[in-house]
């Protein structure tokens, strides 16, 4: 038997696969974040698409991230929206401007809500939630 | 290229009881609304020849031939703009009656919201939340409340808007509300009350969020100069537009979080109308949120970015004030009916028949659909 039973305790939403974004999946269980970039002009993207809306490319590239970046913003969430976190609340979850010029949505650790600031320097984590799927997290930088 | 002004007028408007617990199907509140919009046109549901479902229901314009018996049904489209979607189909319904494609377009809206699915369970099926359904979800970042509140959030560090300015637009929305007899909550709330309310998601308390609800409501629009035969006063529909913001499909990624797709529209809408600011006499805004309010009356134009907190103090958007806003209690305190009961509550302001919210002398006002993210649409109207 090969190993690839479904982690079925895991109970939080799931992303779907979509083929644009396999590779930034890829990088972040491989906990070396990648950001999609355009091939010809170099313009940095999130979150993965098909179409480089500055020069209209189709061609893809794959950088590594610095994993740095400054808090742009914030909400600490109270109320469980779905079941699989009643055990996580409250919720502290940070919109971030990375170096790279794009944001990404994650959770913060390792900071209490009255800590957090706009601008605020955050390194980005890594934490495996399943066999299949890592998400990625803030720590103070 | 051809002005859209005062082409088309608002001829029928039609509610249901709106409720916690309606009993009713989706299907037979949407009718049940229509029918009493047809109605109060003067008109017979077979003179109906346009019709625009709302995109994210379930009921397609094959009921409406089906439960209306419509013979020769010559218009349909869909506007799917989540909360955006009635002041955006009005756009869509003036575009096709002035082209001349129909004659009368009906746009009902109608839903269990209450008592059926939540909001919350159904958003990460729409096509529209696909990419935070992607990214953001897993994270625990899914419903509304918390998209927005990074909005809020964002909003107050800027410009240092806080939760008290947030509070006085469910405050004076609420009192609006028991005013009206079709209102569901009618207990008065004080600022206290509002800072008092649960931690939803910070800084978004459960008094700056909307109400889930039940029931129906809907419009006919006709081009004026067959309203002007109709049963009722037209209410002219003096400019209209809906704007998309950047980065649509996430908050994370829009260059400015703190501006909404209603910056887009607005110009358009004012510049179709030929009015100004101080022309509006009464505004219904879309209110699935009070931040959403404040942002949208700057979005607007009504103040500068930055002073909505401040714009909405001090009574200026009680009855009384200078801009009476959500005479009908709105999302917030009457019902969540994804804003057509804004658009009906306009039309009623504007006929004179408001009751005891009646703004004095309301000659011109404008109404408000915000949704999915950040989509905005903007109607002025005049009597």
């Amino acid at each position: 038997m090969s190993n690839t039973m479904p982690d079925t305790t895991y109970d939080k939403p799931m992303p779907p696969l979509n083929r644009d974004s396999k590779p930034f999946w890829d990088s972040l269980k491989d906990h070396a974040m990648r950001l999609q970039r355009c091939a010809d002009c170099g313009k940095v993207r999130h979150y993965p698409r098909p179409v480089c809306d500055s020069c209209y490319s189709m061609e893809v590239d794959w950088m590594r991230a610095s994993g740095r970046g400054k808090i742009h913003s914030w909400t600490i969430t109270h109320h469980a929206f779905h079941p699989g976190f009643l055990g996580n609340l409250p919720l502290a979850l940070v919109t971030v401007d990375l170096d790279e010029g794009v944001r990404i949505c994650a959770q913060i650790r390792d900071l209490a809500p009255d800590q957090l600031r706009v601008g605020m320097p955050v390194r980005v984590d890594y934490e495996d939630a399943t066999a299949d799927l890592t998400l990625p997290v803030f720590r103070p930088a | 290229m051809t002005s859209l002004m005062d082409k088309c007028a608002v001829t029928g408007i039609g509610e249901t009881a709106y409720t916690k617990n309606s009993g009713k199907s989706v299907v037979a509140l949407q009718m049940e609304a229509s029918l009493k919009a047809i109605a109060d046109a003067g008109l017979k549901p077979t003179d109906i020849d346009g019709v625009i479902p709302y995109g994210s229901l379930e009921v397609v314009a094959e009921e409406f031939i089906t439960n209306l018996g419509l013979q020769d049904l010559r218009f349909s489209a869909v506007t799917p703009l989540g909360g955006a979607s009635a002041v955006a189909a009005i756009q869509a319904a003036v575009s096709a009656l002035v082209a001349g494609v129909a004659n009368h377009v009906l746009i009902p809206i109608g839903r269990n919201g209450s008592s059926g699915e939540r909001i919350g369970a159904r958003a990460a099926a729409m096509p529209q939340f696909r990419t935070v359904g992607e990214y953001e979800m897993p994270s625990g970042n899914i419903a509304p409340p918390q998209l927005y509140a990074h909005m809020a959030r964002r909003h107050m560090e800027m410009y240092g808007t806080t939760s008290r300015q947030l509070a006085e637009i469910a405050v004076t929305v609420r009192s609006n509300a028991i005013l009206n007899d079709n209102a569901v909550m009618q207990k008065p709330m004080t600022i206290e009350d509002h800072q008092n309310s649960r931690m939803i998601s910070d800084p978004l308390r459960l008094f700056d969020c909307c109400l889930e609800s039940d029931g129906g409501a809907a419009v006919i629009i006709s081009r004026a100069e067959q309203a002007r035969d109709l049963a009722q006063r037209p209410i002219y529909i003096m400019g209209v537009a809906e704007g998309h913001p950047d980065s649509p499909s996430t908050i994370t990624q829009r260059p400015d979080m703190t501006t909404l797709g209603t910056a887009k529209a607005a110009p358009r809408a004012f510049g179709m109308a030929g009015v100004s600011h101080k022309d509006i006499d009464v505004a219904e805004i879309y209110d699935c949120f009070t931040y959403i309010v404040m942002c949208q009356l700057e979005d607007l134009g009504f103040c500068k970015k930055g002073e909505g907190g401040d714009f909405v103090s001090n009574g200026r958007i009680a009855l009384d004030g200078e801009l009476p806003i959500n005479t009908h209690g709105g999302l917030l305190s009457q019902s969540h009916i994804i804003g057509m009961n804004h658009v009906c509550e306009l039309v009623k302001q504007l006929r004179g028949n408001a009751g005891k919210a009646q703004v004095a002398n309301a000659e011109i006002g404008l109404v408000t659909g915000y949704g999915d993210m950040g989509d905005g649409a903007v109607a002025i109207m005049r009597n």
